[in-house]
């Protein structure tokens, strides 16, 4: 059986805007955004989703990258992984209102080890989740605020997130 | 990677790999917390047979920055001097759980022994072994060249273009071979000057050109003259006839260092004799990144535990 799209590249670009939205409605105030994606394609994401943010209403957000490779819980059972450089935007993370943003929620592992890492790095006002999919089977006491598509699945079917900037095409599939 | 011995082992994408793993670890620097979580519950143990400062302290940095357990044993005042040998240290240390050894030892292939003689299974570390190699002090020079040219700009590059002259005692240098290897593997061009009786005999197989003369070699403008340390405690035959002669015809003197261009770097693993074989003048200048050095040391020291240390066993065999 082969993969099925789930989402489109417009689906993709949509689902992105609509987190933008969501992102400034739930800001209050006058608080900071930082957008950090988890590398590689959580990356991308954050910067799209600051550059529609930025659209709407300019100067109060910039993107980063946090990279978490060095707090996984799981460095003893694989193999050693090149970490993936860390980007904290000018003006660091203190009291600013930090949005995490990967491209799937599955375990929880992933965000657990960049809630530590994030620690390390100073001592945000407030801490959101953003992913673009979120596809169940949480390990840990962890949810998202703004998700791009819930996709239930099995958890011997592969999500896979593909995009433009760095696999050349722009969709997600889900595999048996 | 199970083990570093020696900068031979190390092909270019490893040690491009090595840097580039540094770059990160250089990155916690700055931040509010420096620690990582990346090797808690795992324990290294410093095994020193020599002395040594920086070397020590580095890896005793490098693995507490990574929330390893640091067990630091020098011989001295050990049952080393009781005459325990080299065997049955290593055997205790392995039984009291020490995932990686950390080895400095006055005797050439003490750490391949070590890794190779199946008495241990622990990850092995060459801090210095003889006149033989000197891996990690190689990868941070390598480093600090990287970073001095193409500062954040630096991932995934090696060394091509540049040209490195070595200055010293090459004979006794741990740290020259290292280097000779390592920064050929990235592509520098390497070039060795010392008086005769401080080249190694077979220098002439290595990928190096030798000079006899100081002033040809830093004819050529250089990118980095590295000064190596004249090593009195293992020179027990006359090689030169005074330290005053030495100091004129080899020693980076405050002349010659004026005569440099203004982009080479004077490099110097440290522990430095001024006046001897480099001046305060080189040394103490902006051109100088012996303190650099230092500082990248545990950077270094930090990548290279964690690609020994931080995977599973069985994959990185």
């Amino acid at each position: 059986m082969s993969a099925r799209t789930v989402l489109h590249d417009a689906d993709i670009a949509r689902a992105l805007r609509r987190i933008a939205h969501e992102i400034l409605e739930s800001r209050r105030g006058d608080g900071r955004l930082v957008l950090l994606g988890i590398p590689t394609r959580g990356t991308v994401l954050a910067e799209r989703i600051q550059a529609v943010i930025d659209d709407i209403e300019p100067g109060v957000s910039s993107a980063g990258s946090l990279d978490i490779t060095l707090y996984r819980d799981d460095l003893a059972r694989t193999p050693t992984r090149a970490p993936q450089p860390t980007r904290i935007p000018a003006g660091g993370i203190d009291d600013a209102i930090v949005v995490l943003v990967d491209d799937v929620l599955y375990s929880g592992r992933t965000v657990r080890a960049a809630l530590d890492a994030l620690a390390d790095h100073g001592r945000p006002r407030a801490v959101r989740l953003a992913v673009l999919v979120d596809r169940g089977h949480r390990e840990l006491p962890i949810r998202a605020d703004f998700v791009g598509k819930n996709l239930p699945s099995a958890t011997s079917e592969r999500v896979s997130v593909r995009l433009a900037d760095v696999d050349g095409v722009e969709e997600v599939t889900i595999e048996p | 990677m199970k083990h570093l011995l020696s900068t031979r082992d190390l092909d270019r994408e490893t040690a491009v790999g090595i840097l580039d793993i540094a770059e990160d670890m250089a990155l916690t620097a700055d931040r509010e917390v420096r620690k990582l979580p990346t090797l808690r519950g795992r324990t290294v143990v410093n095994l020193f047979f020599e002395d040594s400062t920086r070397t020590r302290l580095s890896f005793e940095s490098a693995a507490k920055r990574l929330s390893a357990d640091v067990i630091t044993f020098s011989a001295k005042g050990s049952s080393v001097s009781k005459g325990e040998s080299l065997k049955d240290t290593a055997q205790t240390l392995q039984a009291m759980g020490a995932d990686a050894i950390v080895v400095r030892h006055h005797g050439s292939g003490a750490a391949h022994q070590l890794a190779h003689a199946g008495w241990i299974d622990a990850h092995v570390l060459n801090a210095g072994d003889g006149t033989h190699e000197h891996p990690t002090q190689a990868l941070l020079d390598a480093f600090t060249m990287r970073q001095r040219r193409y500062g954040a700009d630096s991932r995934g590059r090696d060394l091509s273009g540049m040209r490195v002259v070595i200055v010293g005692d090459i004979v006794h240098s741990r740290v020259a071979r290292s280097n000779v290897w390592l920064l050929t593997t990235l592509g520098a061009e390497v070039h060795l000057v010392a008086p005769r009786t401080l080249l190694p005999a077979g220098v002439e197989t290595w990928p190096v050109t030798v000079h006899e003369h100081l002033e040809p070699a830093l004819a050529l403008r250089p990118d980095v003259v590295m000064m190596l340390r004249i090593q009195q405690e293992r020179m027990h035959a006359a090689f030169f006839p005074s330290g005053r002669e030495y100091a004129r015809e080899w020693g980076l003197t405050a002349e010659r260092f004026a005569a440099l261009g203004p982009d080479t770097m004077v490099m110097h693993p440290g522990p430095m004799n001024r006046g001897l074989e480099i001046s305060s003048a080189a040394a103490d200048s902006s051109a100088s990144t012996v303190l650099a050095q230092v500082t990248n040391g545990v950077f270094i020291r930090m990548a290279v535990l964690y690609l020994l240390v931080a995977g599973s066993q069985e994959a990185s065999a």
